[in-house]
C-alpha cells in the first residue's frame, strides 16, 4: 500500500494547472480500462455479482458507488493533512458511512421501489473496497481536485462494468433490458427459454471473467509475462 | 502553527468534532427527508393491501385505487367485536409497533380490518406481523364474504435470507393461498400453514413451504394462526351471515355435490363448500 502512496503522489507536484488537463482526465479515463477497478484491481466484486440481475439496479449502485468514492475521495483529501495517522482508517470509515447513509436516504426518499431492491447492498457500499482503496491509494497523497475525479472515473470504472454484466445477465436471464421486453414473443413461440442460470450469482462471476479475458488479450499493457 | 496532529489530545479532539459533525449532518438530512421517505411507505402500505386482493398498482395508482376499491376500513377488538371508538384509523395503525410492544396487553392492541370491494365482491383483509429468521415478517391476507375462503395474500420481509427465506415476497409463494379455507369442514378454525416439503394437492390448509427457509415458513405459519385466531369470531358470525343470506340464491345442483356429506355438516358449513 505504502508503494503504492508514493507511486501516486508524484503524479501531482505542479501547482497551477487546468481542471482538466490531460493528467486529470487521464484519472477518469483510466479506470475505464488500464485501471479498471473490477477487471483489473479486482475491487468490488461481491456487489458486482449481488445486484446485476437487472440494468436498472446495476445502474442505481453504480451511481451511488461514483457519488461515494468522489465525495469521499474529496473529503479526505481536503482534510488529509488533519487526519491523525493513528485513527486513520477509522476517520475514513466514519467518513464514508456516512455518506452511503446519506445516500441510502436520498435513495429512500426519491426512489423507492429501487432502494428497496438495493436492500443491503447500499449498506454495503461501505464496506466496498473500492472506496477505501481509492482514498488510501489515491486522496490522501493528493489535492482534493485530482481525488475527485479520481473517484468520479473509478466509481464509472466501475459502473461500466457492472452496466455491462447487467444488459448481459437482463438480457439472458429475462430477455428484458431495464425492465422491458426486449427478446420478441415469437422466439419465445420458437421454443427459446431465458437462461435461469443467468439470474443467478454464479454467472455473474463466470460473465466477470470473461470480461477480464477479453479485455486482458485486446490490451497489451495488461498482459503479464 | 505548530501542530502535532498525533498526539493524543488532537486525536480525541479530532474525533470529538468529528463525530458531532457527521452526526448533526446525519440527523438534519434523516429529518429533512423523513417526510418523503414516510409518504413513499404509506404508498407501500396501500399497495400490498391492494396487491392482497390481487391488484398489482403502481406507485402513482396506489392511491386513487386505494379510495375506490377499499370501501370500509375499522377496528376490532381482541374478542373480534368492532371498536365504536378505536384510538386512531384502521390504515395509521402501526400493527408492527404493537406487535413488538411486550408492555402492551393483547387485549389492549387494536386489530385493523379493511373491507374491499371488487367486481361486486367484498373480501375482508386481514394485516398480519410475526417473526421470521432474521426479523419481522409480515402481510394481509384477504377473505372473502363466506369468512372462509382465502381470496389472496401478500407478505413482506424485513431482513430474511435473499432467495431462501425472502421468497415469501414473490408470487410464486403466494399465488397457491388464492381458494385455501381457514376453517375446515366441521366449521373448526384452522389456519392455513406452509408444509414442509410440499401441500398436498388436495389440501386445503397447507401451501408448500420454502426449502432453506423452514423457521421463515415456520414463523409465516405461526403469523397466520395467531393473527386469524383474533379475527375468528367475526368471521364465524360473518359465515352465518352469508349462510342466511345465501341460501334462497344457491344454485340447487351446489347442495346435492354435497349431499353425501350432509349428516356430518352444519348448514353453515354447507354452503361454504366450492360450488364444483
Amino acid at each position: 500500500m505504502s508503494t503504492a502512496v508514493a507511486e501516486e503522489s508524484k503524479v501531482n507536484k505542479e501547482v497551477a494547472e487546468p481542471m482538466f488537463s490531460k493528467k486529470n482526465l487521464k484519472l477518469i479515463t483510466d479506470p475505464f480500462n488500464d485501471s479498471n477497478p473490477i477487471t483489473v484491481q479486482i475491487l468490488g466484486i461481491c456487489s458486482a455479482l449481488a445486484i446485476t440481475v437487472q440494468l436498472k439496479q446495476a445502474v442505481i449502485m453504480a451511481l451511488s458507488v461514483t457519488v461515494v468514492t468522489a465525495f469521499s475521495n474529496l473529503v479526505l483529501s481536503m482534510i488529509r493533512n488533519y487526519v491523525p495517522n493513528r485513527i486513520r482508517i477509522i476517520v475514513q470509515l466514519v467518513i464514508v458511512a456516512a455518506l452511503v447513509i446519506l445516500v441510502d436516504q436520498m435513495l429512500k426518499a426519491y426512489v423507492y421501489d429501487v432502494s428497496k431492491q438495493l436492500s443491503v447492498f447500499v449498506g454495503l457500499i461501505i464496506t466496498n473496497c473500492i472506496v477505501m482503496g481509492r482514498i488510501e491509494a489515491f486522496a490522501l497523497a493528493n489535492k482534493p481536485w485530482p481525488s475527485f475525479v479520481d473517484g468520479i472515473g473509478n466509481g464509472l470504472g466501475y459502473g461500466l462494468i457492472l452496466v455491462t454484466i447487467g444488459i448481459i445477465r437482463e438480457l439472458t436471464g429475462s430477455g428484458k433490458l431495464w425492465g422491458i421486453q426486449i427478446v420478441p414473443d415469437a422466439f419465445y413461440a420458437a421454443g427459446y427459454v431465458n437462461n435461469g442460470l443467468m439470474i443467478l450469482p454464479p454467472m455473474a462471476l463466470i460473465t466477470v471473467g470473461c470480461i477480464i479475458w477479453f479485455q486482458r488479450s485486446r490490451n497489451t499493457k495488461l498482459i503479464e509475462n | 502553527m505548530a501542530l502535532d496532529i498525533n498526539s493524543n489530545k488532537y486525536t480525541f479532539a479530532f474525533s470529538t468534532v468529528m463525530v458531532v459533525v457527521v452526526a448533526v449532518l446525519l440527523a438534519l438530512a434523516s429529518e429533512g427527508l423523513k417526510p418523503m421517505q414516510n409518504a413513499n411507505i404509506r404508498v407501500e402500505k396501500m399497495q400490498n393491501i391492494l396487491s392482497s386482493v390481487g391488484l398489482k398498482t403502481t406507485a402513482e395508482q396506489a392511491d386513487s385505487f386505494y379510495t375506490a376499491f377499499i370501501k370500509e376500513s375499522f377496528v376490532l377488538d381482541l374478542e373480534g367485536k368492532v371498536k365504536e371508538s378505536p384510538s386512531q384509523e384502521a390504515f395509521d395503525i402501526d400493527v408492527l409497533a404493537q406487535y413488538k410492544d411486550k408492555e402492551k396487553l393483547d387485549s389492549d392492541k387494536e386489530y385493523p380490518l379493511f373491507v374491499c370491494e371488487k367486481d361486486g365482491k367484498r373480501s375482508y383483509i386481514v394485516p398480519m406481523v410475526g417473526t421470521g429468521l432474521w426479523g419481522p415478517i409480515w402481510g394481509y391476507m384477504a377473505i372473502s364474504s363466506d369468512g372462509i375462503t382465502v381470496e389472496g395474500a401478500s407478505f413482506d420481509h424485513k431482513s430474511e435470507t435473499p432467495g431462501l427465506g425472502a421468497e415469501i415476497n414473490t408470487s410464486w409463494f403466494q399465488a397457491p393461498f388464492v381458494g385455501k379455507k381457514i376453517f375446515n369442514e366441521a366449521g373448526e378454525f384452522s389456519p392455513i400453514k406452509a408444509v414442509k416439503g410440499g401441500a398436498a394437492d388436495d389440501d386445503l390448509h397447507g401451501v408448500d413451504a420454502i426449502s432453506g427457509g423452514t423457521i421463515t415458513s415456520n414463523g409465516l405459519s405461526a403469523m397466520i394462526a395467531n393473527t386469524l385466531k383474533i379475527y375468528t369470531k367475526y368471521f364465524q358470525e360473518l359465515q352465518a351471515s352469508s349462510a342466511s343470506a345465501d341460501i334462497s340464491t344457491l344454485p340447487l345442483d351446489s347442495l346435492a355435490v354435497d349431499s353425501l356429506a350432509l349428516d356430518s355438516l352444519t348448514i353453515d358449513t354447507l354452503v361454504s363448500q366450492p360450488i364444483k
